[in-house]
């Protein structure tokens, strides 16, 4: 049922579906809803890395040389890790600068010179476009195998069909059409095309799925699975010599590396991978999904391999048809117009991305430099935006014609089928510059040039042209025997290096007099101001999110000028309205405001134009405008320097100030305690003051009574010198206590420690109060174990707090009736002493105020004996020995004062118990 | 993408794995005819690697996104 009918009604509807599409994607990036700006989407796009060279030569190489198809993958992926910082620095650096393509990327960054963009691009089309045409190739002979389902087609057989006939063509012809549709849609050529990157992605699904689907038929279909493969084809003799790598490490190494290198190198992956890109986000995912797509795109090829040269040993039919006869060689129609379609996936991906790429680089970096200046000195006012346009479509179709030009004219020849990796090495050669002119600031415009013409030549000639001599183009004399018969500029083995395959050698030569005629020559002299202005732009490009821009640039220039210029490539509108949003959003000014055009502006007008024509026709068109007066290189440099010493100051302010907030704070702080502790300050004294006032006043009252009345009784007289003397001694106290809680406070007391034990304090404490509790009337009780009660404690300390609650006890205990009672008990690590007595108790508020000093509790009303003094200094004695004095009282249930103890003989376990004690008191 | 300095040291470490994984001398290690599991040892030793340096760079990269 497989006709040739069927099969191009497919084919083209499968193209249809293509446009429809991108047609679909680029209208909702027209509302708004991009659909590229999804991470996975622009990680797919990375696929079309994976062309009809993966699709059916994977399988050829597998086939011939066993694991020797990996390096082209394994390249890239290990790549990947450092796409972190080599393609998001791209990305930084192509955003801001509009580049358009890599032939603008490196021209720019030598000083936005035309000679160098002009060289990059012919050497891509040199290059790259050999690797079109084998696409179409691709898509020709699938479809020459396809129409003559059932039998398997074997190569040379193939008859080519004429033109006219040949669905190839017309293929060409619709992807033209694609791409001049969905690629020139903007005038600025450094915009996203969001309907031809949906359509590239929608393309690496189609051909993952299809390649999965034929991988998964043989292997499990008509095996029976992966091992089954593997033991069948060991069995026939096809698995041996499949497993070294290719006999040598080098090879091995060196293509891994030409992949690595070409993953960003090759036009269409510049495109997808830096000029499509929405944002430096997308990175993030991409640094691992190409590599796991990379991966599952190889899982079935080695099955696949084996199954053919089982399935068709000794027949000879062409390996790389494998995806392709092996469905059909099984009767599986459908499965095999489904590969088709795969491939013709794979293939028209490459065509339409490849097409742009070069198309703009040729319309950007070679025509119009030749226009622009035959028009330097005409000046044409016209709408150059129609003429833009039509140049770039025009370069598009004549890409695709020569594409299938070349396509035609090469047949079946080595030139074309082994195109692949001959053109990862010409793309190679940009590697040098582009990296070096990524990371290093003495790159130089000839620098460049040398670099880039030594690859370019030592490629031609040991890989180009030797690839001719195989086709039978050229004679094979000066392969074989070297030119003019001189053996050692062989181009295959120049300098006598022999033994290496044709890539790796050439890999070698033409990286070594790259790098090298790039080095040496950019050390001929110091680069010049341009070239400096863009090297910063460029290495420094991660540093700043704003990069220091103008200020690099001296002269006048009038706005409009400006405007009009930019309104001849990009349309009117297009160029009113961008000047207008980058007055308000950038520059924050009225959009119609009347300004001089300073250097901001004129940056602003070069990078606008640079979308549409290139960096280095931009920069022309733009000095044609304004009057530019040319910095010299010191001037450079200084300004250069300024703003970098700029950089480094304000960087030194900001953790200075950061310090001195942190300090001031501090300082705060600080002297909110100052504050307090002078108020304590305050407050203490006016106490003492107060305190010590009173016992003196009594002592002068009575001492002038005594001594203005001589005549006074005995009886008076013995009174009032008591009340004296009780006042003196009040008063001693009183200064005593004061120096004591003032030295304890201030920590200059001096405490002793040693084993006490409180069982017999507590005793004498007893038997020198008892006799002033009898004499108030009142009892007293005990209930103090026998055994000693060992603490760490000064002894006389501890005395003065158990004199100090005996003696409030005995003030306090009710009259007559007064009852104090002691008792010593041991609570788990602890030693409690309690005093209770019986009198009228204190109020719950009053409680912590009574360990205040001078406070008395109720004002007034018992003890003018007092000093307020005893409670606080008790509280310190025992909280220094790491005890804890408190009370519990209600009113008219008298009072109860404990304190707690750690035991001595505790050992260990007495410091530990500081949190017990809180917990427990 | 805001990248820190851990990210991006990771993102070396594992290039330079890969690199002594894939591209030293290890490699001939696994390049004999014996099978595993019935498939050839080198293929699935380079399939394993591979693997395993996906899915590094995947926990990598994500771990970071969270921050």
């Amino acid at each position: 049922m497989l006709s040739g009918p069927l099969v191009v009604a497919a084919s083209f509807l499968y193209l249809g579906l293509l446009f429809a599409i991108a047609y679909w994607a680029d209208r909702r990036a027209d509302s708004g809803r991009s659909v590229i700006s999804n991470p996975t989407v622009y990680a797919l796009s990375l696929a079309v890395y994976c062309t009809a060279w993966t699709y059916y030569g994977s399988v050829g190489r597998a086939a011939a040389t066993g694991i020797g198809f990996l390096p082209i993958y394994l390249g890239p992926t290990l790549a990947a890790t450092l796409w972190v910082f080599v393609l998001l620095k791209m990305v930084r650096i192509s955003k801001s600068q509009r580049i358009t393509s890599i032939a603008d990327f490196i021209s720019s960054r030598y000083g936005k010179s035309h000679l160098l963009g002009g060289l990059v691009t012919v050497i891509a089309v040199v290059g790259v476009l050999p690797y079109i045409a084998l696409q179409l190739k691709a898509i020709s002979s699938s479809f020459t195998i396809l129409i003559h389902y059932p039998d398997v087609l074997l190569p040379g057989v193939a008859d080519t069909l004429p033109v006219w006939q040949d669905t190839a063509f017309y293929i060409a012809l619709l992807l033209a059409a694609f791409t001049i549709l969905f690629g020139t849609r903007h005038l600025d050529a450094s915009e996203r095309h969001e309907g031809m990157v949906a359509a590239i992605a929608f393309e690496s699904i189609v051909k993952l799925v299809a390649l999965t689907a034929v991988g998964v038929f043989i292997t499990f279909g008509l095996y029976d699975g992966f091992g089954d493969v593997v033991y069948q084809a060991q069995q026939a003799g096809h698995l041996k010599t499949r497993l070294v790598p290719e006999g040598s490490a080098d090879i091995w190494l060196s293509f891994s590396l030409l992949s690595a290198l070409a993953v960003l190198m090759l036009p269409r992956q510049f495109q997808v991978a830096v000029v499509e890109n929405s944002g430096e986000n997308q990175l993030r995912r991409a640094i691992w999904l190409f590599p796991l797509y990379l991966l599952l795109t190889n899982i079935f090829v080695l099955p696949i391999a084996l199954a053919g040269q089982l399935e068709f040993a000794g027949i000879g039919v062409d390996a790389d048809t494998y995806v392709l006869t092996l469905p059909i060689a099984h009767q599986q129609q459908w499965l095999a117009l489904f590969s088709y379609i795969g491939g013709l996936s794979a293939a028209t991906g490459m065509v339409i991305v490849e097409t742009i790429a070069l198309s703009t680089m040729v319309c950007n970096d070679l025509v119009m430099p030749g226009l622009l200046r035959r028009w330097r000195n005409q000046a044409p006012s016209m709408d150059l935006s129609r003429i833009l346009l039509l140049v770039r479509r025009g370069a598009i179709f004549v890409v695709l014609m020569l594409g299938y030009s070349y396509f035609r004219l090469a047949g079946e020849a080595y030139a074309l089928v082994a195109i692949g990796l001959i053109s990862f090495a010409a793309v190679a050669q940009f590697a040098p510059v582009m990296i070096g002119g990524l990371y290093w600031r003495g790159g130089t415009r000839e620098g460049a040039l040398a670099g880039l013409s030594a690859g370019f030549l030592v490629w031609t000639y040991t890989l180009l042209l030797p690839s001719f001599a195989k086709s039978g183009w050229l004679a094979r004399d000066f392969l074989d025997l070297g030119p003019f018969g001189i053996a050692l500029l062989k181009p295959q083995a120049l300098f006598g290096l022999e033994g290496f395959d044709e890539i790796s050698h050439c890999l070698f030569w033409s990286l070594t007099l790259n790098i090298g005629a790039y080095l040496i020559v950019s050390s001929l002299r110091a680069p010049n101001a341009e070239e400096t202005t863009q090297a910063t732009r460029f290495v420094d490009a991660m540093k700043h999110d704003r990069p220091m821009v103008a200020g690099l640039w001296r002269g006048s220039a009038e706005v409009t000028d400006l405007v009009s210029l930019a309104g001849r490539f990009l349309g009117e509108d297009r160029a009113r309205e961008s000047f207008a949003e980058y007055y308000t959003n950038v520059r924050n000014l009225d959009k119609d405001a009347e300004l001089p055009a300073d250097a901001e502006t004129v940056h602003f007008a070069e990078t606008l134009l640079a979308g549409a024509i290139g960096s280095a026709s931009a920069r022309v068109m733009v000095a044609s405008v304004v009057q530019e007066e040319p910095l010299g290189l010191d001037e450079v440099m200084d300004i250069l320097d300024e703003a970098s010493q700029i950089r480094a100051y304000s960087h030194e302010l900001e953790i200075k100030s950061r310090e001195l907030e942190a300090a001031t704070a501090k300082l705060k702080a600080a002297n909110v305690k100052l504050l307090e502790l002078d108020h304590m300050k305050d407050d203490f004294m006016s106490s003492v003051t107060h305190e010590l006032r009173t016992p003196l006043t009594s002592i002068r009252a009575f001492s002038e009574i005594l001594w203005d009345d001589p005549e006074i009784d005995l009886e008076e007289r013995k009174r009032f010198l008591g009340i004296i003397v009780s006042e003196t001694e009040r008063l001693t106290r009183l200064v005593n206590q004061v120096l004591d809680l003032a030295k304890i406070e201030s920590g200059h007391a001096i405490w002793t420690s040693s084993d006490v034990d409180l069982s017999e304090v507590v005793r004498q404490s007893i038997d020198a109060s008892e006799q002033l509790i009898i004499d108030r009337g009142g009892e007293l009780q005990l209930n103090i174990p026998d055994h000693p009660a060992i603490v760490s404690a000064d002894r006389d300390r501890l005395m003065q707090v158990m004199l100090n609650l005996l003696s409030n006890a005995a003030k306090f205990m009710a009259k007559d009736s007064g009852r104090v009672e002691v008792r010593l008990q041991r609570q788990q690590n602890m030693y409690k002493v309690t005093v209770i007595d019986n009198g009228k108790g204190i109020p719950e508020k009053l409680q912590p105020i009574i360990f205040q000093k001078f406070r008395q509790g109720i004002e007034g009303s018992a003890n003018p004996m007092g000093t307020g003094l005893g409670l606080p200094i008790s509280r310190e004695i025992i909280e220094h020995f790491g005890g804890r004095l408190s009370v519990k009282s209600t009113p008219e249930k008298g009072a109860i004062f404990s304190f707690v103890l750690p035991c001595g003989e505790c050992g260990a376990d007495a410091a530990s118990d500081k949190s017990g004690q809180e917990a427990e008191s | 993408m805001r990248q820190s300095k851990l990210l991006r040291q990771r993102l070396v470490v594992i290039f330079l794995i890969g690199v002594l994984l894939l591209f030293s001398p290890l490699i001939a290690l696994p390049d004999r005819p014996q099978l595993l599991f019935g498939l050839p040892l080198l293929y699935l030793y380079l399939f394993g690697v591979w693997l395993l340096l996906i899915l590094a760079m995947a926990w990598v990269v994500r771990g970071k996104a969270n921050e």
